[in-house]
């Protein structure tokens, strides 16, 4: 069995990404005649500089971990999921529907729901996946696509047939006692199974028969071919997972965080997934630091903007130029590294 | 003549029309203009999916390119209180998007999805960390009365009073059709877009033919999004595109990388949307608000679950092209 092992070679470039963008996100701070220093002082103390503010930090963190690792088993097998925040949206839901509505032991309820939202992301993933596979639609599109159905369909469920009764806001009523998951040591139960899955997946991928068949389908789809792999099985395979990833995600969230299901809430967390991802280089273990940086930074933006008077749509800037510096060759050439990115275009029709 | 699912739809479509103007004119002949506006940022954001993936280069970030270009149009527009100005800064804003990606697709022969969602990204947060509340434009561009557009029977009521980016886009769609397929520059374009190295060995600069394509599709992109911003609402608000920019890939898709299929494609998706806004105020039908604005996403992996199968796409797209050492 292989080992973690870290690389600092390949650390280079993502910590980098995070400084120049940092920087440039500093001179757009100062244009506005607000100290950087400031800004980013109450950005990092918040969000590191505390018990408190970490434990807040690795809440944010948790779907981040897992919307981060949907998008990289994607990247894996050679396609570009910006579903997750749709796959999660059902899962959130389809979750807090199992907590509401299921009368059960706390040890069974917790699982059971759980498992609720990994079956709704999963059928959204199954969607995108089945026809990429079997239709040659390219997922990029479908994902989007699914996204605006779910939240749509989401929308309408918590304000029709799933709504609290008697109270006018969009949201169905609040998930049982039995079915939320407690804090463990003072921090949230749910990031150490975000961290549990991330090292599963970690495994799975390097170890398993079917981790190496999404492995080589990513790398060469035609040499995966001639070998006699399941192509096309292995792509659904692949989106499911990551479906299902991400709709753990929305159920943690839906039982440690939110309590219920509420549109409001779970907005862009699976579009900070692809930061994540990509910051990591879709490597599971990876994602753990970076949605631990992305969900810190999430965490406090609000803070900054308190103490320091920045809009903390800085936050969604940072995280572009983050996302841009990392998957453009500029920085590593800078370094004179050579680039072993994924590869995802061939056209709409492979 | 070959009969495809695009010509199929515009029959249909006419026959539908002719069907309900016998029914009730004046009800079909609003419904139909009301399509126009639903449609037109449809088909040149298409458009640009069309001068981008003839080269060969796929362009995933027609959203952001619309969403950045609306935002400048609107607000340079508010600031110095002239519509045109936020036009122009529209469309150079558009340009400027064009050139990165053809940077980073061309130059830097990055992952051109990636590519594109990163100026998907990077439009959603610098147009969320700029937008302020409280702006808003002189005037949205004005509706023109054509005399001689309104004398025509039947389609002149409907062609009749649209404002200048509206009938700019639809010449421009009709003379992007002529270029691509009776021009130097369009057989050229689209044998970079088929084989890129024959092209490059019978002279034509790959390099500089992308470039050129990508950034003029850049402008077209700045063009819709100036004109969602200047002339359809007048207003702008964060994620204010709201996937139009895919939508429009899913037609260009549908309408085979033609100009014309395209334009047909988005006016198909125009009418169906303009369609049910009005059996919704009839109340001939009643089915909650969140399943008419599915309408338009539903439409698009419906019609790429059928079309994407049966057309080709361009066959050097998506691929970054080295040149070979000799």
């Amino acid at each position: 069995m292989q080992k973690p092992r870290i690389d600092f070679g390949s650390l280079a470039i993502p910590l980098l990404s995070v400084t120049v963008a940092l920087f440039f996100g500093g001179i757009l701070v100062y244009i506005q005649n607000i100290n950087p220093i400031t800004a980013y002082t109450a950005l990092f103390t918040t969000a590191f500089g505390s018990w408190e503010g970490i434990a807040t930090t690795l809440a944010k963190a948790t779907p981040l971990i897992l919307s981060g690792l949907a998008v990289a088993i994607g990247l894996r097998a050679g396609l570009f999921n910006i579903g997750a925040q749709g796959q999660l949206i059902s899962g959130a839901l389809a979750s807090a529907w199992a907590g509401y509505a299921l009368d059960l032991p706390t040890l069974i309820h917790i699982p059971v729901a759980i498992l609720f939202g990994a079956f709704f992301g999963a059928l959204v993933g199954f969607i995108a996946g089945a026809l990429k596979a079997y239709r040659g639609v390219h997922e990029v599109i479908t994902t989007i696509m699914l996204n605006s159905i779910v939240i749509a369909l989401a929308d309408f469920l918590a304000s029709r047939p799933f709504k609290e009764p008697d109270q006018p806001l969009t949201r169905t009523p609040a998930i049982q006692e039995s079915a939320r998951i407690p804090d463990f040591l003072g921090l949230p139960f749910g990031f150490f199974i975000a961290v549990a899955i991330a090292y599963g997946m970690w495994w799975f991928l390097g170890n398993t028969t079917s981790g190496f068949r999404i492995e080589t389908v990513g790398k060469n789809k035609s040499a995966a071919w001639y070998a006699g792999m399941p192509v096309k099985l292995t792509v659904v395979m692949a989106m499911v997972a990551g479906g299902a990833i991400a709709g753990i995600a929305g159920a943690i969230e839906t039982q440690s965080i939110v309590g219920r299901f509420e549109p409001a809430f779970n907005a862009g967390l699976g579009f900070d997934g692809i930061t994540v991802a990509l910051l990591a280089r879709a490597n599971p273990l990876g994602v753990i630091p970076a949605a631990i940086l992305i969900g810190g930074m999430r965490a406090s933006g609000s803070t900054m903007q308190f103490e320091a008077g920045v809009a903390p749509e800085l936050v969604d800037l940072l995280l572009a130029m983050i996302l841009f510096f990392v998957t453009a060759p500029l920085l590593a050439r800078l370094l004179r590294k050579k680039e072993s990115g994924v590869t995802l275009t061939s056209g709409w029709g492979n | 003549m070959k009969v495809t699912t695009t010509k199929i739809v515009t029959l249909l479509s006419i026959a539908v029309f002719v069907y309900f103007y016998m029914q009730n004119d004046l009800v079909t002949t609003s419904v139909v203009y009301s399509a126009i506006p639903l449609a037109l940022p449809l088909a040149l954001a298409a458009m640009v999916g069309v001068l981008c993936e003839r080269t060969g280069i796929v362009n995933i970030g027609i959203e952001g390119t619309m969403l950045v270009s609306a935002f400048t149009a609107f607000f340079v527009a508010a600031i110095f209180e002239d519509t045109v100005t936020g036009l122009v800064a529209g469309v150079l804003t558009g340009i400027v998007v064009g050139l990165l990606l053809a940077v980073m697709s061309v130059t830097w022969k990055m992952d051109q999805i990636i590519a594109g969602v990163i100026i998907n990204i990077l439009a959603a947060g610098l147009t969320s960390f700029l937008y302020r509340q409280g702006y808003s434009i002189p005037t949205t561009l004005p509706q023109f009365d054509i005399t001689w557009l309104a004398g025509i029977p039947i389609l002149g009521p409907i062609l009749n009073f649209h404002g200048p980016i509206t009938y700019f886009g639809i010449f421009f769609i009709f003379a992007l059709w002529f270029a691509l397929y009776k021009t130097p520059w369009g057989l050229r374009s689209r044998s970079v877009g088929e084989h890129p190295s024959s092209a490059d060995t019978a002279g034509v600069s790959v390099t500089k033919l992308r470039y050129l394509n990508v950034t003029i599709g850049g402008a077209v992109g700045g063009l819709a999004g100036s004109y969602l911003a200047l002339e359809w609402v007048g207003i702008f608000e964060r994620g204010f595109t709201a996937g139009k920019g895919f939508t429009a890939l899913a037609i260009m898709i549908f309408g085979r990388w033609n100009p014309l299929g395209a334009f047909a494609a988005a006016i198909f998706f125009g009418l169906a949307q303009a369609m049910t806004n009005q059996l919704m105020i009839d109340e001939v039908i009643n089915i909650p608000q969140q399943f008419i604005n599915m309408l338009p996403y539903v439409l698009t992996i419906v019609v790429l679950a059928f079309a994407a199968g049966k057309v080709r796409p361009p066959a050097a797209e998506g691929q970054p092209y080295e040149k070979e050492k000799v």
